[in-house]
């Protein structure tokens, strides 16, 4: 069953539409429980697309096992994804800064507010993103530490490989998650992949994530698998980040989700003009890279990648 | 006058990224004028070259008093205004959600940070800055609800307004924000247009930049006798005028405009048919503060704002 969530006309002869489908067992009982799929907020983030797609076939082929209601809103930024538009084209805005919104604010806060309105009370809410178009994420769960103790518990299931429970921070108090976690209904961000591409695996992994966390809600009664473990991090001296030296062009020569030990070699910055190999990039610690740089091109101070330290998985 | 490099970053087939400032006097560190971050605010960065152009001849003419130095940062965005786009070219992030600023941070962070350096402790902070809707205010000093800046050196400008903002949890990354944590009264210094250049509200911002410095006793600055009362607004207390249907949007006033209630503000057009879809009328007796000015406009759009009669 598709359903609107809010519209709004736009100038030239066509509406705004924010869609959702909801899936439903075909025996209607009180008091099912409720999760909420949601992606697309930044319009360049299509990694959720696939994981929509697939919840929805999977829960289809064995619709009788289905015992709560599944809603999943595969394109909260339509006019975002249709134009590779990381926010609300027009108005050069970031959705994910506007939360919670505002039903008699502008069009940009009446969406936001209809979104928030749409979703709120669903037993759990996964909100799927994907980095954005400069780097590749390994499938990660983040948690402001405001709401740990709410939400580690579905993060252990969601078959992720890396939790990051972060510091608290004024300007996230703008974001979907944040506006549904501080209101009661638990939202969990995940970020994987990178921006503008799907990556097949990721969007399996957490699809049988989203499938195990169903199971223990009690929403699908079918087979799951068993999550794998993450590795969570609580201190943030334990995430190391690569900021580049110099402007130029990064080129890569390890591989995502890569043990590293301090002194390696993760890629260089060229200079393709002179030929010359402006800076090697290298370890700054023992530990893994869950995050690469994607776009090749880098500003000084450009972010390359992001290395979680040995001393976090292997204690 | 002298000019000096603020913060530099090694382009990689583009020149160098150079912010560049410009000082004049010697002393302490009183006055600090930011233009623009946002390559599209071709208005502030104009004000700026009259505010330098201004300065080197008070300074050339011995009319700055001694023991003040006054910094004046033109644009802060270079790179963006040469591709005439809004924020920075790579990544779309925008300065003037950095601040304070962290130097092993990502590029648009690190110019946050090397800006700030210089400039975080003067002890006033002037910022010429933009709206992020397209369209014209009458010009005003806008000051947050919360921090160091005081209602009374705001009317010091003499603008027509001050506008008290409530803070949002964004507004914390922004510079006008970040001086005042560090002890620095800032204030925001709009004027009617940012896309487009109004010599009229240029000049009347660098008018009202001269009286503040002289009310200080930084600059000698002789700007008539009679000091003008700004009215002070609280932004919240403002009316918002919306649109209830999206199409082609005909003003039928200016900013700046004293309208009664029931005044016809606007008229929204039916795109394919010329047809008048919605006039939007005056609500109560103002003036018009605020104006949408792109030729189209979405429904639920808050299209004019108006200061209601006391």
């Amino acid at each position: 069953m598709i359903k609107t969530v809010t519209s709004v006309g736009l100038p030239v002869d066509e509406t705004l539409t924010i869609k959702k489908r909801r899936i439903m067992p075909k025996e209607h009982k009180e008091g099912m429980k409720r999760i909420s799929i949601v992606t697309g907020i930044h319009g360049d983030e299509l990694e959720g697309q696939y994981v929509c797609f697939e919840l929805a076939r999977r829960i289809e082929e064995s619709i009788e096992h289905l015992k709560g209601i599944v809603d999943i809103y595969p394109a909260m930024n339509p006019l975002g994804i249709d134009s590779i538009t990381r926010g609300i084209p027009a108005f050069d805005l970031d959705l994910n800064r506007l939360f919670p919104g505002n039903m008699e604010g502008d069009m940009t806060e009446f969406l936001a507010a209809g979104m928030v309105k749409d979703v709120s009370g669903s037993d759990l809410v996964i909100d799927i993103h994907a980095s954005n178009i400069y780097l590749t994420e390994i499938p990660q769960i983040r948690i402001n530490e405001l709401h740990d103790e709410e939400l580690v518990p579905f993060a252990k299931e969601a078959n992720v490989d890396f939790v990051w429970v972060h510091g608290a921070s004024t300007v996230l108090e703008s974001t979907f998650a944040y506006s549904l976690n501080s209101t009661g209904t638990p939202c969990l961000v995940v970020e994987m992949g990178v921006g503008m591409r799907i990556t097949k695996e990721y969007g399996d992994q957490l699809t049988d994530g989203i499938m195990n966390l169903m199971g223990k809600l009690g929403i699908w009664d079918g087979e799951t698998k068993e999550s794998r473990k993450p590795i969570i991090s609580r201190n943030p001296d334990d995430v190391s980040y690569l900021n580049a030296s110099t402007s130029g062009v990064f080129v890569q020569k390890v591989k995502h989700w890569e043990e590293l030990k301090e002194g390696d070699i993760i890629g260089s910055i060229v200079d393709p003009l002179s030929g010359k190999v402006l800076d090697e990039v290298k370890s700054p610690v023992d530990g893994i890279l869950f995050t690469i740089r994607e776009y090749p091109i880098v500003d000084e101070g450009s972010l390359m990648g992001r290395l979680l330290r040995k001393e976090a998985y292997k204690a | 006058m002298k000019k000096k490099i603020i913060y530099e970053l090694k382009g990689l087939y583009r020149d160098d990224f150079r912010v560049t400032g410009y000082e004049f006097g010697s002393g302490e560190k009183s006055v600090c004028i930011v233009g623009t971050m946002r390559g599209n605010e071709v208005q502030q960065l104009y004000c700026c070259s009259q505010l330098v152009k201004k300065f080197k001849q008070l300074e050339e003419e011995g009319r700055i008093a001694e023991g003040h130095k006054i910094l004046i940062i033109p644009s802060c965005n270079p790179y963006s205004m040469n591709i005439q786009k809004r924020f920075w070219p790579i990544d779309n992030t925008d300065i003037n959600r950095m601040f304070p600023g962290y130097n092993l941070g990502e590029t648009t962070q690190r110019i946050a940070d090397g800006v700030f350096k210089e400039i975080m402790d003067y002890q006033y902070g002037i910022q010429f800055t933009s709206f992020y809707m397209p369209g014209e205010f009458i010009p005003h000093i806008r000051m947050m609800d919360w921090g160091y800046s005081t209602v009374e050196n705001a009317m010091k400008f003499e603008m027509p307004y001050v506008v008290i903002r409530k803070v949002r949890p964004y507004d914390t990354a922004t510079l006008n924000f970040n001086w005042q944590v560090w002890d620095t009264q800032a204030f925001s210094l709009y004027t009617t247009k940012t896309t487009t250049i109004d010599p009229k509200s240029a000049g009347q911002s660098v008018l009202c930049v001269m009286k503040f410095l002289s009310s200080l006793g930084i600059v000698k600055y002789q700007s008539g006798s009679r000091i003008k009362q700004s009215e002070v607004v609280v932004d919240t207390d403002m009316v918002s005028v919306q649109t209830a249907k999206s199409g082609i949007f005909e003003s039928l006033v200016k900013v700046g405009e004293y309208v009664e209630e029931g005044t016809p503000l606007a008229n929204i057009i039916h795109p394919y048919e010329g047809t008048i879809m919605e006039t939007l009328y005056a609500p109560v007796d103002g003036r018009v503060f605020f104006m949408h000015t792109d030729p189209l406009t979405y429904a639920n759009t808050a299209v004019f704002k108006l200061i209601a009669n006391a």
